[in-house]
This record gives structure tokens, sequence and C-alpha cells, in this order.
């Protein structure tokens, strides 16, 4: 399209991590998802009157350890402000947040994208509380009223603002990606998209390709997967692009994402909305973040995706693809390396763990592999077994899914199953034998030269001993009896 | 009439029980007040219950404190558990806390027995207490002039004994100013001194929780109780708390105490001048010695703190929008229309100047020139008492330019205002004062007399105050009511 | 000289005023602001602003998650509920 090459993407993306503490920001409640409504508040985060906020430590830290991951200058000092607008969610009409003095900023991150690794800059990253959740009757445009629930309100938010560095959907999303692995790496966050524990907004502009100003920007709310955001800044940039070649002037405007439609909406525009009225909040007092606190997390940050994905490449010899997939979750990489200490093939265990792992478990988050019921012990002990000849690779994998609805250990079912590997050459050579006068077409056919006629055969004995015979030795048998090819 | 240091004693040597008391003071106010009104609600049952509860600690010699079965009045801008707390607004006519203040966990704690919740001006905004959204309370002097506010019901209802002490709160001079007109004690603690946990916000950088009593050794006691670090509030301090009631009687041979020049101002009420200045002739009489100092800023203070406390004010308002708690206007059909019309409906006039005060201080392009500035006046008004007490211990001046007026006498907001140019300066510096009578006029009105200390010294405040109302018979007098 | 745009301040506010009140509220705020305009007097180059009168820094609380109130007490102001929700009437943006 001529007007993609004359024009380029600006985007910018604003992520909201909920951080994952026991008690929220500013109060005891619990953070615990999915509760009856309105059981996990009180006075503080129900914003009655008379109640005060009092700081949760260990927000500040995760956010100053995500600062340090993310190669951010951490503020010596840093305090809080109210940012008011009015809505039915916020109980105080104002969220107590960071404006003039975040807690961090100008950082980086690198990311992978259409071959090559960019550095994409971050310009800030504060805390702040979450507000509630609306549940409308109908959808928010026909219902006649709404519902609040308190529960999320007060829960720590951390934002991380990116620079205006992403060229494309696929760096955006690319951006997103690296950044969730990475918050779920330092365990500040369970990176779930789905229920909102990960939230993302994003800021595209278009610039003719070369220019260095910045265009009028668009605000894109309500995506919930990398794959929306890829999708809705496409969609947005085409959009864009559509309007100026027909020229029309885009105006500054907050858009909804509405991934069924696949196209972004305008919300009605929000002109009294913008005068926050920030002021410094009088209610907390400011933190003074001494280096000596910054050096002491800095030692309890944890190999991040980019280092340890490197270091699965030189220690295990892995192709970087397996590397890259290994290391998407530290869960995942945390199992990977178990299970490859016990079973010292890398990358027959990498196999295994992309395939047959994967298929099984409902993601690679700490959540799932901490139901997984197949311990990397026990995985690396199935590897084992076909190792030693007791049983076939095919086997193993019907052993594989037994292992993961029972949760039991491979030598348990291969012994009461019967699934040991028949390698006894006298009790294999009268079944080939058999098959052999039962596939007389077969015979002619390998005898007449084709090949695969050994495959059908082998296939043919290992039917009939259901799977338990050597393949190898099966192999042997068939063609020390099987007649000369012409 | 018992002060609450007699009361105590009377409780254990068993010459009075708390039931008693308690009933004669719910009697008392059954006859006056229809005629002060200083209460928005009475908690009867709960004062008798807690009584009889004091009464058998009592008689078997474990009082819980001095303040045990000591029947007290909370301004009604304090949350207590259970019983409605309104801010004398219609927006929390209402409202019922499921929590108690901080400070009334450590009086349930002391024993003390809750009377009722005392009126005030709409959410501490005012001067007279006529800003209640119920009804204006009177100078139980004289029953044509305000009490002062906001701490109006709670001044009235000790100088007419209708409770043995009570709880105000401080943003501008809302113990102070109450006191002075009524003839009462009335201590501003340093900022930081007493939690606010549950105390409803005005101005979260300039309220304070203070008592009132008829002499300084009940206000030490009251005083004593609430003060101390509370892990609920982010800026009380964990500065330890002195003996209060011990430090008085040291007597104040040596004392320097200041006269600030800038507290004398055009207009101030002559009578209330002789009084101070007589006062001050009583201080050097006892031993103090006096010095001039100047505060140069004071004139700039109460600009500055019509900007901060409407700017903070406007924010902490902002959550009675109808959806939690609270009135909420009918036939609003949408949320827009709802919140427009249940803040129309639930604020008074006053409340409603401040929060749009406030907002505009807060807006968009004038933060720098108002909230901003406001706040940099602020270090100016600090550093003013932070020189001064490089010199002095105490400084002295009247607590207000005049005595108590007749009600409606100030309709224009900004005269009101003035009410406050002696007391603002002190909130906006955090700094402890207290408001003390030192004389009456010729008509028979209060006079106070203002200390100021410096932070967190609270002791050598009240043991100035104390020497000098033991000097003078002032807090001896009572309002004659029938 | 200042001039707040009284109509702007009472939708920030969510302040429903009549006519006669913002006419009201015009000159009242005129002559609060015209006193307060006095502060431009007052030299404050280079003046730190004081927040807090009594400075404090790091006040922190360890994370403990202590329990809720129940929804029950918690519901018990609300002005409309339906089930254990507050309820509030048809919200649209401005
Ligand atoms: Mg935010
Ligand atoms: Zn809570």
């Amino acid at each position: 399209m001529r007007m993609t090459t004359d024009y380029e993407s600006v985007i910018g993306l604003e992520v909201h991590a909920q951080l994952l503490t026991r008690s929220k920001m500013f109060c005891g409640c619990p953070t615990a998802f999915g509760r009856a409504p309105n059981s996990q508040t009180c006075p503080i985060c129900q914003g009655m009157p008379g109640v005060l906020p009092v700081i949760n430590r260990r927000a500040i830290e995760f956010a100053i350890r995500t600062a340090l991951a993310l190669h951010c200058t951490v503020n010596a000092g840093c305090r809080f402000a109210r940012k008011h607008y009015f809505y039915p969610d916020m109980p105080k009409n104002y969220q107590i947040s960071q404006y003039e003095e975040p807690l961090a900023v100008n950082g980086w991150l690198e990311i992978e994208a259409h071959g090559t690794t960019r550095r994409i800059g971050i310009e800030r990253l504060h805390l702040e509380e979450d507000v509630g959740k609306l549940v409308h009757e109908g959808t928010l445009e026909t219902a006649r009223a709404s519902l609040v629930d308190f529960n999320r309100s007060g829960v720590p938010l951390m934002e991380i603002v990116s620079k205006p560095d992403l060229r494309s959907p696929e760096e955006a999303a690319a951006y997103l990606k690296t950044l969730r692995a990475i918050l779920m790496y330092l365990g500040v966050c369970d990176g779930n998209m789905e229920e909102g524990s990960l939230r993302c907004d994003t800021n595209i502009s278009l610039r003719p390709r070369g220019s260095t100003d910045y265009g009028v920007k668009v605000e894109i709310k309500n995506l919930n997967s990398f794959r929306n955001v890829q999708l809705a800044t496409a969609y947005e940039g085409e959009r864009q692009s559509a309007a100026i070649m027909s020229g029309q002037i885009i105006v500054q405007e907050t858009r909804l994402w509405e991934a069924d439609k696949g196209k972004t909406l305008s919300m009605r525009s929000k002109e009294y909305a913008h005068d926050y009225r920030y002021f410094p909040e009088p209610d907390l007092v400011p933190l003074k973040v001494e280096q000596r606190w910054v050096d002491q997390l800095r030692t309890t940050l944890p190999e991040l995706p980019v280092a340890r994905q490197q270091r699965f490449v030189t220690q295990y010899g892995l192709p970087a693809y397996d590397a890259e997939l290994l290391t998407q979750s530290r869960a995942l990489a945390d199992y990977y390396e178990a299970a490859a200490r016990e079973y010292p093939k890398p990358k027959i265990v990498s196999n295994w763990v992309l395939s047959e792992l994967l298929r099984e478990l409902p993601g690679d988050d700490e959540a799932a592999l901490a139901r997984c019921p197949i311990p990397p012990r026990n995985l690396a002990r199935l590897l084992a077994l076909i190792d030693g000849g007791t049983i076939s690779g095919k086997i193993a994998k019907d052993v594989f899914e037994k292992m993961y609805s029972s949760g039991e250990d491979a030598e348990t079912i291969v012994k009461r199953e019967g699934l040991v590997q028949v390698a006894d050459t006298g009790a294999l050579a009268s079944v080939v034998d058999q098959i052999l006068a039962a596939n007389a077409h077969a015979v002619e056919d390998w005898k007449k030269g084709k090949k695969q006629s050994l495959g059908f055969l082998v296939g043919q004995v290992m039917k009939a001993t259901q799977g338990k015979a050597n393949p190898a030795i099966v192999n042997q048998l068939l063609l020390e009896k099987l007649p000369k090819q012409s | 009439m018992p002060t609450i240091a007699e009361l105590g004693a009377r409780y254990r040597s068993g010459e009075a029980t708390p039931t008693e008391v308690v009933e004669s003071y719910l009697q008392r106010i059954e006859t006056l007040d229809p005629q002060v009104r200083a209460y928005v609600t009475l908690t009867r049952e709960s004062a008798l219950a807690q009584a009889e509860a004091a009464g058998k600690r009592l008689k078997a010699g474990r009082p819980l404190s001095l303040l045990d079965g000591v029947p007290l009045a909370i301004k009604d801008v304090i949350c207590t558990n259970g019983v409605r707390t309104t801010c004398a607004s219609k927006i929390l006519e209402n409202f019922v806390p499921p929590y108690d203040a901080t400070v009334m966990a450590r009086l349930g704690a002391a024993g003390a027995v809750m009377l009722g919740k005392t009126n005030m001006d709409e959410f501490a905004m005012g001067s007279s207490t006529e800003n209640s959204a119920f009804f204006p309370t009177r100078n139980p002097w004289d029953l044509a002039r305000v009490p002062g506010g906001s701490s109006g019901g709670s001044a009235a209802a000790v100088a007419a004994d209708l409770a043995a002490g009570a709880l105000g709160s401080d943003t501008g001079g809302s113990i102070r100013q109450p006191a002075a007109f009524c003839g009462t004690v009335g201590v501003k603690p340093t900022y930081g001194r007493v939690s606010r946990y549950g105390l409803v916000a005005f101005a979260s950088s300039l309220d304070q929780i203070g008592p009132l009593a008829r002499t300084i050794r009940d206000a030490a006691l009251l005083l004593q109780v609430i003060a101390g670090h509370d892990p609920l509030d982010s800026t009380s301090t964990d500065v330890p708390v002195p003996d209060y009631p011990a430090a008085l009687g040291q007597g104040i041979q040596g004392l320097r105490v200041g006269i600030p020049s800038e507290y004398v101002i055009e207009g101030m009420d002559p009578e209330v001048g002789k009084a101070v200045s007589a006062a001050i002739e009583a201080l050097k009489g006892l031993g103090a010695k006096t010095e001039k100092v100047s505060l140069p800023t004071t004139d700039y203070a109460l600009a500055a703190y019509y900007l901060i406390a409407p700017a903070e004010a406007s924010s902490n308002l902002a959550r009675y929008d109808g959806v939690k708690y609270g009135h909420r206007a009918a036939g609003g059909k949408d949320l827009i229309q709802m919140y427009g019309r249940t803040r129309a409906e639930g604020f008074g006039p006053e409340v409603k100047r401040r929060i749009m005060l406030g907002t505009y201080a807060l807006s968009a392009g004038y933060y720098d020139a108002y909230y901003g500035k406001a706040q940099r006046v602020r270090t100016l008004v600090r550093r003013d008492f932070q020189q001064a007490f490089e010199r002095v211990d105490v400084l002295a001046c009247p607590t207000t330019p005049s005595v108590a007026f007749k009600l409606g006498e100030k309709e224009d907001p900004l005269q009101m205002y003035f009410c406050d140019i002696f007391t603002i300066p002190v909130n906006l510096a955090g700094l402890p004062g207290v408001s003390l009578p030192c004389g009456f006029t010729q008509s028979g009105l209060p006079i106070g007399l203002q200390l100021i200390g410096k932070p967190f010294d609270e002791s050598t405040l009240l043991s100035a105050a104390y020497a000098y109302e033991q000097a003078t018979p002032w807090h001896t007098r009572a309002p004659a009511l029938t | 000289m200042p001039d707040p745009n009284v109509e702007h301040l009472a939708r920030l506010a969510r302040l429903d005023l009549s006519e006669a009140e913002k006419e009201r509220m015009r000159a009242q705020l005129d002559a609060i602001l015209t006193y307060i305009d006095k502060l431009r007097q007052l030299d404050t180059e280079g003046v730190e602003p004081t927040s807090h009168a009594i400075p404090m820094v790091n006040v922190m609380r360890e994370d403990e998650a202590r329990p809720c109130l129940p929804a029950g007490a918690m519901l018990a102001n609300a002005p409309e509920r339906e089930g254990d929700f507050f309820r509030v009437p048809k919200i649209i943006e401005e």
C-alpha cells in the first residue's frame, strides 16, 4: 500500500500490572481474586470518611526490583499524589498515584521482532491503587444501572510507560510479551491478561517516514492479549493512514478496541475529565529511597529471560528457538532445568517439554506448572526408561499421557500395564514369521524394491505385540528373514 | 461542678459513682441543652451502660485509667462505631461508621463514657457553628451569641457543664477559637501528636484532634490518653509522649515568653488587647521573661490557608457522591445528574464555596500560582516560628481578635475568615497551641489567651498555661444557665 | 485579576448550582481571590514548598493481610444496593 510506505507508526505502551502482594496497596485487605462481591474490603479501600492510607512496603520493593530489571534510574525521593476524577468504581473519587515524582524513570528493555533486536525506552515506572469493578446490567451503553464491587479497589498496580519507540504492531506485541516475561520472572505479577492482572493501553500516531516530529496520538484501551495489541495497533494504523490520505484530521481521543468486531471505536469525548488536579497526597509522607535499600534489592534479582535464554544455548547446546520457548516463563525454565539435571540429554528433554508437556499444560505460567502432575524428576525417569530399552519411544508417549492424568510415576504404570518392551529375539522371531506369512503381498512388494514395505511390516509386528516389541530388534529380524530385493 | 480530676478523685474515694454522675449529666442536658443545642446525637443508653461497667471496675479497685467513668462529649467529625457520625452535614445525616476513630478506641480503653456527639460547622468549615446543617449552637455566656467554631458544640457543652470534657478538631483554630469564645481551655496538639485515623478529613495537612476542658489539668489528662503514635496514620509520629499531668505545677521561673508584634492588629477589640496585656504581665509576675519577637509572614498566613485548606477539602470531600454511603438525591436519571444533585443537596453554602475555591486552586494552569505558592508561603511561616523559638520557649498572644459575636452578625465569608487570623499560622506550622481564659469583657464575655509552643513540646505549653490559670480566677467562673 | 470560570469549576466538582448560586459564588470567589492575591507581594523565589509542617519520610507497613469487614457491614450505609453490590444509575461519560 502506498500510504504505509509514506507513513510510519509511532507506538507507545502503558502497562498496568497488579502486584502479587498479600495485602492491598494502602490497607490490610487481601488481594485474592474471584471472591464474593464486596467481601474483600474495609473502610480504607472503600474510601469511608476519616480513613487513611498506609504504604505497603512490599509493593515498593516489587516496583524497585522491576525498575532495576528494566535498567531504570530509581529516584532518590518519590511521593504519591492524588489524581481526581469522578467515577463510581473509584471510592474516593481520586486515585492515589504518582505524578511529578515517580519511583523510577528512564529505563529500557530489548525486544526481538522482524529478526532483529531493538532497545525500547521506558519513560517511567510508578505505583498506584487499582479501582473497583463495575458490572453493567447489559452493556455500558444499554444499561439502566451499574453495580459496583470494591474487592479490587486498592490492589497495588505498577504502571510502566514506554517511550514512543515502537514502530510496528509486531514490535508492540513483542514488547508486551518481553515485559510480561520479565514481570513474571521477578515474581511481581502473575501475568494473567485474561483476568486483568496485566492490562495494556496503547498510544499510536503516524508521521511521515523520516520525520522526527510526533503526530496527533490516539489512545486505545482494553487490550487484553498480545494478539489484540497487535491487531488493534494494526487496525488503528490503517485507519489513521486512510484518514490522512483522504484529507481528514486525526483528533486526539481515546478509542476502545472491540475484539469481536476487529475495530477501534471512539469513546465519547471526555473534555472535562482531563483536569486531574494532581497534588501531593497529604495523608502520606514522601519516600526517601536510600541507595543501600536499592543495592540490597538488586541482589535479589533473578536471572532474567534474555540472560537465561543465552545460557540455555551455551550451557545445554539448545537451538535458539528451543531456548526462547523454554525461557518464556520462569516456571517452565525452572522445570526444564530440573529435568535436564536428572536426565542429561538436554535436547531430548527440550523436545519432550516443548511438545508433550506443553500440549497437556493449560499454560506455561507459575500457576500451571505448580499444578503439573508430572514433576521434572518423573519426566527424567520416563526418558531414562527409553534409553534403557525398557519401553519404546512410542509407548513412552502413552505412558506420559497416563502419568499426566494419574500423577503416577512411569515405573508404576509400565509395571502395572505390562508395557515392558519385548527384546527377546526368540519370542519375536515367531511373531515375525507369522507376520511374513500373513502378508505375502508386502513381501512381494519388498522383493520388487518397495522400501516402504519394511516399515509396514515393522508396524504389523508392533501391532501384534501391542507396541511392546523393541523396534530395533524387529527391524533387524525382518531384514534377516526377508528375501533379497531384486 | 467538679473537674475531671475531681471526678476521678470522687470515684476512687467512693464519694460518687459514674452512674450517678452520668445520670446527672443526662438530666442537665435534658434541662439545658434545648437552649444551648450543643449535641447533635445523644447516646444515653450506651453512656449508662459504659458508666455501669466503669462503676464495677472502680468498685473492684481496678479502674482503667484516670478517665474511667468520666463523661465526655465528642465532636461529630470523629467516627464512632455504630453511632451516627454526621459532620453536621446533610450528606452524612444517616452515616453510621462500622469503625472507631483511633482516639475513640483509646478513650474506650481508658474507660471514658461518651454522652453524645456535638454540633459543629459543617465538615468543620466555619468559626461560629452557624454552618451546621441542623441548627446553630448558642454561646452559654450569652445565648444570642455564637459559641465559635467549628468545634462550637464541644466548647459550649464544656462551658455549660453538659460534659466533663470534650474532643474537638482544629484545622485553623477550630478548637482554640470556640474555647476562647466559651471561656474554656482548648488544646491543639502538634501535628502528628494525635492520630487522625477516623477523623473525617477537612484539610489533611492541618487537621488535628484535641481536648476541650474546663481546666488545664483536665486538658492534660485528656491529651495523655489520646496522644501517641498510630500505625494507621502515616502522619502520626512516634515521638514519645511525656506524662503531661506530671509536668504541671513546675512553675515558670525563667520561662522565655515571646510576644509577636504582628499579633496586634487594626480592628482588634480593645478589651481583648487589654486582657492579653494583663495576662502577659501576670506571666512576668510568675517569673517568666518576656521579649518581643517578629513573625513577618503572619500577614500572609490567612491567604495561604484559604488556598491550602480548601484545596485539600475539595479533594477530601470528593468521596461524598451518593454511591457508597450518605445522602443520594432522588430522581437523577443518570450518574452525572445523580452526582451533581446529591452534592448540591448534601452540602451547605460554605462547604460549596470551599470546594469551588479548592477546585480552582488545584486546577490546571493555576496550581503554581495558587496551591504551589501557598505551600511556599507555608515554608516562610514555619521559618518565622523556627527563628522565634530559637530565642523563646513559648509565644503569647490573643486567641482571637474579638469576643463572641451575635448569631447572623458575620454574613460576609471573608469577615468570618478573619476570626482565625491568630490561630491559622499555628496550623500552617504544625505547632501546638492552647487557648485559656484570661478575662471577661464588661458585658461578661470570655476572652482567650493563646500560648504557642515548639513542636512536640506540649509539656512546656501546658505547664505555662497551668501556672497562669492557677494564679488567676477566670477558670472558676461559670455561665449562669437555668 | 483572577477570573474563575464558575461553570467549569462546578462541573469539575460535580456540584449542580442554580443560576442565583452561581452569581453569588462568582462574587464571593472574586472577593476571596482578591484578598488572596496579596500573596503575590511575597517573594517565594527559591523557597521549597511545605506539604507537611512536621517533616517525615518512609512510613510503611509490612505486607500482611488482615481480616476484612463482612460485606453486610460495608454495604449497610449504601443508598441503593442490589445483592452485595452498590447500585448506581446509568453511567454516561461526559
Ligand atoms: Mg495509571
Ligand atoms: Zn481494605
